[in-house]
């Protein structure tokens, strides 16, 4: 190679990886604001915003679905498999909102550590299969793949 | 180079030169077309007629055949765009430079359709059209590089000084593609986890895989066409004081 | 499975279909511009090389 094209092939492998680098440090300070959403354990803990709206995202668990007034009011719990908090939502729910499903609830926590939420997004698993596989997959034995979060 | 054999070194040497670019690719955009027809008819009847809808999402998850392969592209593009930049800066090759700007409007396009598809697909799924998590707003990013690139090309005139601009934008603008890949497992996000691309078989049934790849391979044939054409025209007006743009222009200027 | 049940998509007809147009859409600009684009470049220089020649 010559010399010049040499010297152009290092600026420009030294351009990319400076760009890199400065990117790297800008995600690693700002990490905190680019999650989307705080896991439960996160609340449980006290790490999440204390009279303040964020996100808080989970399974729902089975089960845990009540409609305590018969009304719009739902109740359920959500867990990270490790710990589980309460949330309470008035409204439409998404099409893809059950039980077992993991959703990502917006709103803030009241005095007794109920979540209230104002807004509920259903979060897609990165499964895809026809119905009547889900159906054999059900059977405990063999769990589907990649489910096990 | 003396490993690279010489059949091809003469083969890649021919296709720098825009008159020979111009004229192969004349003769190769038939077969293109007719690859590309064969693939999208397949993946498509595969995708919205064969494959059955899915065990949660019913038949909405049939935008997945455009979705996933647009988003593909887009960051396929984008590296394609780069290497040919960064060749381009180096060897000073113009057929390089033609093939990085010529790439920028398609890869646009796919950027806005993966953009456009998601959000119809998240409106009845996640229960809102945009959310401003890192793979949506990454993705985002992507699609205003592209138009960065698009727009700094049209604003300076002399098109090797805006090649070179271009090219180290573009360059800069790479450490976006491994961000948008890894957002989903970098961070909490309301999209999805990677499918297709994971390290354990992908967790789609095959019945559902097969047209999304055929899908995406129609994609790629689609980007070879598309760029051809677009690269002919840029060609046609870089090269309009040169004798074959000056004959072809008698032959099929229709006069 | 009949025409109406397909093109019904299980309910999910709108989000479906205007995905799949606006693909076509864009993905037909992105070619035919460029064909257009070349057509009348190609015209264009033709003129002038006859206005030329004259």
């Amino acid at each position: 190679m010559k010399p010049a094209r040499k010297q152009r092939l290092i600026l420009i492998g030294l351009m990319v990886l400076g760009a890199s680098l400065a990117t790297a440090f800008a995600l690693k300070s700002f990490n905190d604001n680019l999650m989307y959403f705080f896991p439960p354990t996160d609340v449980v803990e006290g790490k999440a915003p204390k009279d303040a709206l964020f996100r808080l995202g989970g399974m729902v668990i089975k089960g845990s679905v009540e409609r305590p007034d018969k009304g719009m009011m739902v109740r359920f719990k959500l867990t990270d498999f490790n710990k589980e908090v309460t949330v309470e939502y008035t409204g439409i729910l998404p099409d893809l909102f059950r039980e077992g499903q993991g959703i990502v609830a917006h709103g803030r926590l009241n005095a007794q550590g109920v979540f209230i939420a104002e807004e509920v997004l259903a979060k897609h698993d990165e499964n895809y299969m026809p119905p009547e596989i889900k159906a054999t997959l059900k059977n405990p034995a063999n769990p589907p793949a990649g489910q096990a979060q | 180079m003396f490993l690279v054999p010489d059949l091809v070194v003469r083969f890649f040497h021919r296709m720098a030169s825009p008159p020979h670019f111009y004229a192969f690719s004349e003769r190769l955009m038939p077969w293109l077309v007719v690859i590309f027809m064969l693939l999208a008819v397949t993946g498509l009847y595969g995708g919205l007629y064969l494959a059955p809808p899915d065990y949660q999402q019913g038949d909405s998850y049939r935008i997945i055949y455009i979705h996933v392969p647009s988003a593909w592209m887009s960051l396929f593009i984008y590296v394609v765009m780069a290497i040919a930049g960064a060749i381009g800066l180096i060897w000073r090759i113009k057929l390089a430079e033609i093939v990085m700007i010529s790439s920028a409007s398609v890869g646009a396009s796919f950027t806005f359709i993966a953009l456009v598809t998601g959000s119809l697909w998240g409106k009845p799924m996640w229960g809102t059209w945009w959310v401003w998590d890192a793979r949506l707003t990454s993705e985002l990013i992507l699609l205003f590089l592209y138009l960065g690139i698009i727009g700094l090309y049209g604003a300076i005139d002399d098109k090797r000084t805006a090649s070179k601009a271009v090219a180290i934008l573009a360059l800069v603008g790479v450490v976006n593609i491994p961000i948008i890949h890894y957002s989903v497992e970098w961070w909490n996000t309301l999209h999805q986890g990677p499918t297709v691309a994971k390290m354990d078989k992908p967790s789609i049934h095959v019945s559902m895989l097969t047209p999304l790849l055929l899908m995406a391979l129609a994609f790629k044939v689609y980007y070879a066409i598309a760029l051809i054409l677009q690269a002919r025209v840029e060609l046609l007006q870089r090269e309009r004081n040169s004798q074959w743009v000056k004959t072809k222009a008698v032959e099929e200027g229709g006069l | 499975m009949s025409l109406q049940e397909f093109l019904a998509m299980g309910g999910y007809a709108f989000y479906v279909w205007t995905s799949y147009g606006i693909c076509l859409v864009v993905l037909l600009a992105n070619v035919v511009i460029p064909i257009i684009q070349r057509k009348n470049f190609l015209r264009q220089q033709g003129l002038k090389q006859k206005r030329q020649d004259l």
